[in-house]
């Protein structure tokens, strides 16, 4: 008997081992483990035993039943992972494909630029306002102390939309008026930013007959020219992103403020390139002053009582300087390579805590 | 301004450097735009002695020079007919760059005999044209080695400050020499040209004034028996150097006082003028030929200098030809006159004359110079010209200037953060001109005659603090309002940047274009209206207020085709124009699509682009501004430049959120557009306010526990039944239990009768409390079926 056993064992032990895939194995489960199978068989056969070796070879059945289902088992596991592995390998594909399109937008640099400047002044509690870009003279030059006869007023330099009812409105020249339309309306203390289209008849380049200004405006009782160099150069150092940028007041004159500064930061022009920085040169980029008490008083404001500045600046110049954009006419081409090339990913939004830009 | 430093020494003792000296005008105000050394160009050539010039033995016009320089003997061949042994000449050495024939010079051979370096001409050193022979310095005999800038007076920085409009003082050196002297550069050294020259007889010309205001007060000064000729060396040197031509002695002694005393002046020939000068306005048609050899028109606003019979100068501006001075000039008469800042701008304006003069009526001339510029004339005409000069004729009085202001130390400081004591402040005051009188009722300042700019405390402060420097303003932190900033923008402001990130975000390209187009192009997007025309466009492509950005963009798609971009998307948020009013402007988030969805794809294939990419673009910008989308309704309705039947608008109500859709075959015609294009428009101002009260809280989320239940329901209905009635008709047909129903096929075709087409919805059961049954589920069917065949017509298909 026990000779029949070791036979069955090898030969079931080879068959498990001779499986080929997973369906083999299972025959080979069926043909030894199997109501009909090989050992089930034989074990029928137990009965015709004597007692003394019943038991024996019961027992030996048992262990050659645990030892082929172990096998089986074991088979079975290497069968799978080997299917698997070969199912895996007729999966490969070529990661180096390109994925599928995604919309892929951008923000204008100009933009992104206001939304740069709103993050700053915001910070220091400037809030925006805004005005019509077509306007009456009054608010574009005279409550601005700009004479009727000043160059500025004439058809060269400024646009005029043709006459209609009597008047003759004027393309804002500046964002000034907003100034003027915010002081008449409000009580100090005011803090304002104005950002906004304005309009000039140039053309040429470094001039576009359209372009934007961000104009900003302080009025309270004490403000003085210490808080408005204070503000600037907080606002320099923060847009351009350089702590130790030189930022120079000059004495200058425009009809609105008194005393009026224009604004340098220091820049280097050595070898021919334009580095904006500490260096041996100055680059003008805003124009400012203390309102005109006049400007105050033709928006009903008592300048006995308050006081304030005033400040404007291009925002294509800064955003150019900034972002190294050389010519200011493709700003506006609307050029899908270059709005590609020099814009904005839509989920860069400027802020002071999480960076301007990057 | 242009001035050279020499001449600004000439009013101002100092000992400050080049550099201070520009350093402070910049600051003063006076920016210097530019600073230019003559001398540096000229910087290699120097003075040398010829030891000895003998014949070139193989050339007949050639001469080999043993010359003396700075740096030893060399030897030269020279072709210059006037080189001569023992004449002082001018070397350029080997290595060194010659400007006027654009070589730089290395050593040779000439003919066989070694040449090092050159003696050179005036028009070598581009000096003059003359190129007859080399510079001969013998008669003034300077030192071998001296640099010949030096000689000749060149070694003079050119220096040009951009000058402010209110600033005509400093349209003459005198006036940038005062600013100088007052913020401690210097002093201010009496004026040249200030004695008066005693005049010996009666003027035989007169002057009669008839024009008022335009002209108030006129000097002359007529010089009999001059002798006029070419200015005398160092006054042409001076003239040439800020960028004038000389052109005779006459005329450039009054160019001079232009510059040196912001004092314009004019000579007439007196032979040439017929009886008294008459200052009147011009008359209709009169016709001028003015020094400029240009004839101009005058009309009756302009002021002229006339004669008794023809007018003879456009006041303040430019003098005539015909009683211009020439060579032969004997006898002139010196005007000396102040003109109306205002009309002389528009004068020249109308008359397109840029003059110096004008330069300088046009900012308001010192109204107390009258005299004394002539008597400057006539001192500088009798020294350098001779002649016998008449006693002053002087006709009308100086336009009132006198003022004063009443000035408070202190507002320095409170203005500027800078406190200058009072002492500092009256000095700086006085240096500049100004009077100071300190009585019980306070300070009072009075500019003086040639500061027409100041007219407040403020000014007077300015005047004080640009002295003191700008550089001791203090830095000081704008105080917080709050110790938190409040939020910069209003909702309604924070819509521009969440439309502009959203559309972004849908992949289109932020675009920034003109807020004018050609009227044309107007017309055909509902604008073009004469009160939205500009009066003097720059061009006739830019002469209209736009309508609706989408022309633009257009046009912008135009071009990107042109540069191989068949596709692509565009879109700007800005304004676009209604009317004149200060409510006629929109703001706008406006986009376009063209040609294909995207690129090429190994895994998908792109799709033209169709009304329902700008519908999609349209419902993100509005979603994101802040529009109740969910309430809005989708009406077949847009305007003209969109397709009719691929177009609609987004409306609250009547009121119109946006319109999208294909573009018109006609627009795309015009623009010459042959690819599918697409556009929107949403009116962000037309958005809603958010209810302020209530807080940023959210309604509470409801979740049921059971699963929803999906079923399908294909329609017939008529061709024009919209989808969107449809499903809202089933999702009405029961309001608890039914919760979304989305569509999701639209099919014509086989099967389906001529005329009509089968819509096919999604509808989900939200059981609530308890799973339905299927009993439940067929009576909702029902229910949904029946809905839309009230409300549609539709039938469920078989």
């Amino acid at each position: 008997m026990a000779t029949a056993i070791d036979q069955l064992r090898v030969d079931l032990l080879s068959q498990v081992a001779a499986a080929a895939s997973s369906a083999a194995l299972e025959e080979v489960r069926v043909s030894a483990l199997g109501r009909k199978g090989a050992i089930t068989e034989q074990m029928k056969t137990l009965g015709q035993l004597p007692p003394d070796e019943r038991r024996a070879a019961g027992q030996a059945f048992n262990a050659l039943k645990d030892e082929v289902a172990a096998a089986l088992e074991a088979r079975k596991a290497g069968l799978e992972s080997a299917e698997l592995e070969a199912r895996l390998a007729q999966e490969r594909i070529d990661v180096t494909l390109p994925a599928r399109p995604q919309p892929d937008g951008r923000l204008h640099p100009l933009m992104q630029t206001w939304d740069e400047l709103v993050a700053i002044f915001g910070e220091m509690g400037f809030v925006i306002a805004e005005g019509p870009d077509i306007e009456d003279d009054w608010h574009n030059f005279t409550a601005l102390n700009i004479p009727e006869e000043h160059p500025a007023r004439q058809e060269m330099d400024t646009f005029y939309l043709q006459e209609h009812d009597g008047h003759r409105p004027v393309l804002r020249t500046h964002t000034s008026p907003v100034q003027i339309r915010t002081m008449l309306t409000q009580k100090p203390p005011i803090r304002i930013i104005v950002p906004g289209r304005t309009f000039r008849s140039d053309h040429d380049a470094t001039h576009s007959p359209m372009f934007h200004q961000v104009e900003g405006l302080v009025i309270d009782e004490s403000t003085h020219m210490g808080h408005l160099k204070g503000t600037l150069i907080e606002f320099c150092r923060a847009f351009f992103g350089i702590d130790d940028l030189p930022v120079r007041f000059r004495n200058s004159h425009f009809p609105f403020t008194e005393p009026s500064a224009e604004v340098d930061i220091g820049c280097s022009r050595k070898g021919g390139g334009l580095t904006i920085g500490a260096g041996d040169d100055w680059l003008e980029i805003l124009g400012s002053g203390m309102v005109h008490p006049k400007v105050l008083e033709y928006c009903g404001i008592d300048s006995t009582k308050y006081q304030g500045w005033a400040f404007g600046m291009g925002i294509e110049r800064i955003a150019m300087l900034k972002y190294g954009i050389p010519d200011l006419r493709t700003m506006y081409d609307s050029d899908l390579r270059w709005l590609r090339h020099y814009g904005f990913m839509p989920l860069d939004v400027p802020s002071m805590l999480g960076g301007l830009a990057r | 301004m242009k001035f050279t430093l020499g001449w600004l020494k000439e009013h101002l003792e100092t000992e400050a450097s080049l550099e201070q000296i520009t350093d402070k005008l910049t600051m003063l105000g006076l920016e210097v735009d530019s600073v230019h050394n003559p001398a540096e160009a000229l910087a290699p050539f120097r003075v040398a002695y010829v030891i000895e010039a003998k014949q070139h033995p193989n050339a007949d016009r050639l001469r080999v020079c043993r010359v003396q320089t700075a740096d030893g003997e060399i030897q030269v061949v020279c072709g210059a007919p006037n080189a001569r042994t023992g004449m002082k000449a001018v070397f350029a050495p080997e290595g060194s760059y010659v400007p006027g024939t654009g070589i730089t010079l290395k050593a040779t051979e000439i003919r066989g005999e070694a040449s090092s370096g050159m003696l050179v001409s005036e028009r070598e050193l581009e000096l003059s044209d003359d190129h007859d022979g080399i510079i001969d310095l013998s008669a003034s005999d300077p030192a071998v080695g001296t640099p010949f800038a030096k000689v000749m007076g060149l070694d003079d920085p050119i220096i040009e400050i951009g000058l402010t409009p209110n600033r005509g003082d400093c349209a003459g050196i005198r006036g940038i020499a005062r600013d100088l002297a007052a913020a401690g550069l210097g002093v201010l050294k009496p004026a040249p040209y200030s004695q008066s020259v005693p005049g010996s007889f009666v003027s035989p010309i007169g002057v009669h004034l008839e024009a008022g205001d335009a002209c108030p007060m006129f000097v002359g000064r007529y010089i009999r028996g001059v002798k006029n000729g070419p200015s005398p060396a160092w006054l042409q040197r001076r003239l040439k150097a800020i960028g004038l031509r000389p052109i005779s002695a006459l005329v450039d002694i009054t160019n001079y006082f232009t510059f040196d005393r912001a004092r314009p002046l004019h000579v007439f020939d007196a032979d040439k003028v017929h009886g008294d000068i008459h200052v009147r306005f011009g008359k209709p048609g009169e016709m001028l030929e003015a020094l400029d050899g240009r004839t101009y028109t005058a009309d009756e606003t302009m002021c002229m200098i006339a004669d008794e019979k023809l007018g003879e100068a456009f006041g303040g501006i430019m003098g005539g030809e015909p009683s211009g001075c020439s060579e032969e000039t004997v006898n002139v008469f010196v005007e000396s006159a102040w003109f109306d800042p205002v009309r002389t701008a528009a004068t020249g304006r109308k008359l397109g004359i840029h003059s110096d003069a004008r330069y300088r009526f046009e900012r308001g001339v010192d109204p107390q110079s009258l005299a004394s510029g002539a008597e400057a004339a006539a001192q500088m005409i009798t020294e350098l010209c001779g002649g016998e000069a008449s006693e002053p004729v002087i006709a009308g009085q100086e336009p009132a200037w006198k003022r004063s202001f009443g000035f408070r130390p202190e507002r320095v400081a409170q203005l500027t953060g800078v406190s200058v004591d009072k002492a500092e402040a009256r000095q700086t005051l006085e240096a500049l001109g100004f009077t100071w009188q300190e009585g019980c009722q306070g300070i009072a300042v009075a500019p003086p005659s040639w500061r027409p700019d100041v007219h407040g405390e403020a000014d007077l402060v300015e005047e004080v603090i640009r002295v003191h420097g700008y550089d001791a303003i203090p830095i000081v932190p704008l105080p917080r309002l709050s110790s938190l900033p409040q939020p910069a923008m209003t909702e309604q402001q924070a819509r521009r940047p969440r439309a502009r990130r959203a559309l972004a975000g849908r992949g289109l390209l932020e675009a920034v274009t003109f807020s004018f187009l050609p009227k044309a192009q107007a017309a055909k997007f509902g604008g073009g209206e004469n009160k939205l025309t500009v009066a003097n466009p720059i061009s006739e492509d830019l002469n209209q207020m736009r309508p609706s950005i989408l022309p633009n963009l257009l046009d912008a798609a135009v071009r990107n085709r042109n540069f191989g971009q068949r596709s692509g998307g565009l879109f700007e948020v800005g304004p676009q124009y209604r009317d004149p009013s200060a409510g006629g402007q929109d703001l706008m988030a406006s986009g376009i699509r063209w040609g294909q969805t995207g690129p090429r794809h190994w895994a998908e294939a792109p799709r033209t682009v169709d009304a329902f990419d700008a519908k999609a673009d349209v419902l993100a910008a509005l979603e994101a501004a802040g529009a109740p989308v969910a309430n809005a309704q989708v009406a077949a309705e847009a305007p003209g430049w969109y397709h009719p039947g691929q177009s609609g608008s987004i409306r609250l109500g009547k009121v119109v959120l946006a319109t999208f859709g294909a573009l018109h075959p006609a627009i795309l015609r015009d623009y010459d557009i042959d690819a599918a294009a697409v556009g929107f428009e949403c009116f962000l101002d037309n958005i809603p306010v958010p209810r302020a009260k209530g807080g940023k809280s959210r309604s509470l989320l409801k979740v049921e526990p059971l699963l929803p239940v999906e079923r399908d329901f294909a329609f017939l209905v008529a061709a024009d039944v919209s989808a969107d009635a449809l499903a809202r008709a089933a999702r009405q047909a029961d309001k608890t239990m039914i919760t979304e129903v989305s569509v999701f096929d639209v099919y014509t075709g086989k099967g389906v009768p001529e005329g009509q087409k089968s819509l096919a919805v999604s509808v989900t059961y939200q059981p609530r409390g308890a799973t339905l049954t299927d009993e439940q589920i067929e009576a909702l069917g029902a229910k949904v079926v029946a809905a839309v065949a009230k409300a549609t017509g539709g039938v469920l298909r078989g």
